[in-house]
C-alpha cells in the first residue's frame, strides 16, 4: 500500500460522499454516487480484496447508477428538501 | 432538533474512530481473526475443494448458507419491485407511431393500435428519445462481448476473481446497455417477463436443489462431496463441481433480477414505454 495514493483516494471518497448528500440536482448526485463507488472499488483493490472490488465496480458503479437514472427519469430531477 | 442530531452523530462518530484504535493493524498475522479459521482456509482450501481461488471456495462451499440466502435476498428484491410497481390492467394510454418515409407522427389513443412489426410505422415513446445510430450500433456490437465476459467471469470464478454475483451483474448490465441505447421494448422483445421470472426463480431453485441433492445422498445440506455418489469424480472434485453449479444458479438469479428491477422501475410497472 502506498500511503499517498490511499490518502488521495480517501479524500476523494470523502468529497464525493459529502456532495452526494448536499447537492440538490439528483442526476448529479447519482453520477457522484457512481464516482464514490468507483473510488471505493479502487480502495478494495489496493487492499487486495479483488473479489469485493469487482463486485463494487459491477454493482455500485454500474448497475445501481442505472437504477437511479431510471428512478429519476420517472420522478423528478430536483430534490424537495 | 437538527443541532441535537448533529451533535449525537458527531459523538458516535468520534466514539467509532476511538474504537478503531483497538483493532488489530491491517494484515497482522497475530490478530484473532487470522489465528483460527483463516489458516485452515489458506492451507487446506486447495486440498479439500481443488479450487485455487480461496474466496470462491469460502463463499460457495464453506459458507454456502450465507451465499444461498444472499441469492434469496436478490430474488426477493426483484419480487418486491414486481409487487410494488407492476400494473397489469393499466388504463389505455396514448401511443405514438412514426411513419418511416414521411416522418409524420400519428397519435393513437384508446385500445386501437397499429400491428407490431409493421414496416411502414415505428412505435416511438412519448418522453424517451433513443440515442443516435452511432451509439445504438456500437452498443449492439459490444453486447455479445460483454455477455461473453460475463459468462467467463461466472465459469472462471474458480481460478480468478469473479463468480456468480459479478458475472450475473455483467450479464444483466449488457441488457441494461441495450435498453439505454435503444428503448425498453427492444429489450422486452428479446427477454420477456415470463422468461426472466422463470430464470429468476430457477437460479434459487438450482442452488437449493444442489443442497437438497447432497442431503438426499447422505451428506449435509450443501455438502458437495456427497455429489461424488452420482458423478464419476472423486469427493474433492465433486466439491469443485458443486461450487460451479451453485455459481451458475447465483448468476441466473442476479442477471434476471437486474433486468426485472430495471424494467419495472423504468416503465413504472407497465413494461411498455421507458428508457
Amino acid at each position: 500500500m502506498i500511503w499517498q495514493v490511499d490518502l488521495l483516494v480517501l479524500t476523494l471518497v470523502l468529497i464525493c460522499g459529502f456532495f452526494v448528500l448536499r447537492i440538490k440536482d439528483l442526476l448529479s448526485a447519482a453520477i457522484l454516487y457512481g464516482a464514490y463507488s468507483f473510488m471505493m472499488c479502487l480502495l478494495w483493490a489496493v487492499m487486495g480484496a479483488v473479489d469485493v472490488a469487482f463486485t463494487e465496480a459491477a454493482v455500485g458503479a454500474g448497475a445501481s447508477t442505472v437504477f437511479f437514472l431510471a428512478a429519476i427519469y420517472r420522478t423528478t430531477r430536483r430534490t424537495k428538501d | 432538533m437538527r443541532k441535537l442530531a448533529l451533535l449525537s452523530i458527531c459523538i458516535s462518530g468520534l466514539l467509532l474512530i476511538y474504537a478503531t484504535g483497538d483493532f488489530p493493524s491491517f494484515g497482522d498475522p497475530h490478530s484473532p481473526a487470522a489465528e483460527h479459521l483463516s489458516p485452515h482456509y489458506i492451507e487446506q482450501a486447495l486440498e479439500e475443494t481443488s479450487v485455487p481461488n480461496i474466496v470462491s471456495a469460502v463463499l460457495a462451499d464453506y459458507r454456502g448458507y450465507d451465499t444461498m440466502f444472499e441469492t434469496v435476498v436478490v430474488f426477493s428484491a426483484a419480487l418486491a419491485c414486481f409487487f410494488l410497481l407492476r400494473v397489469h390492467n393499466a388504463s389505455p394510454r396514448r401511443r405514438f407511431y412514426r411513419h418511416n418515409l414521411t416522418g409524420v407522427v400519428l397519435h393513437v389513443s384508446g385500445e386501437k393500435k397499429i400491428p407490431e412489426g409493421s414496416v411502414h410505422f415505428e412505435r416511438i415513446d412519448s418522453k424517451w428519445t433513443p440515442q443516435t445510430p452511432i451509439v445504438r450500433i456500437v452498443s449492439r456490437l459490444l453486447t455479445p462481448f460483454i455477455q461473453l465476459f460475463g459468462l467467463y467471469v461466472i465459469f472462471h470464478g474458480h481460478q480468478s476473481p469473479g463468480g456468480g454475483f459479478q458475472g450475473g451483474v455483467i450479464l444483466g448490465a449488457s441488457f441494461l446497455l441495450l435498453a439505454l441505447s435503444h428503448d425498453l421494448r427492444f429489450v422486452i422483445g428479446r427477454v420477456g417477463e415470463r422468461f426472466l421470472s422463470i430464470f429468476n426463480s430457477a437460479g434459487v431453485l438450482l442452488y437449493s436443489g444442489v443442497g437438497l441433492v447432497c442431503l438426499g445422498l447422505g451428506g449435509n445440506f450443501l455438502d458437495y462431496s456427497a455429489l461424488s455418489a452420482i458423478m464419476p469424480v472423486g469427493e474433492v472434485a465433486a466439491r469443485s463441481w458443486g461450487i460451479l453449479f451453485v455459481e451458475i444458479g447465483v448468476g441466473m438469479t442476479v442477471m434476471a433480477s437486474m433486468i426485472l428491477i430495471y424494467n419495472n422501475v423504468a416503465s413504472e410497472g407497465r413494461w411498455d414505454e421507458g428508457l
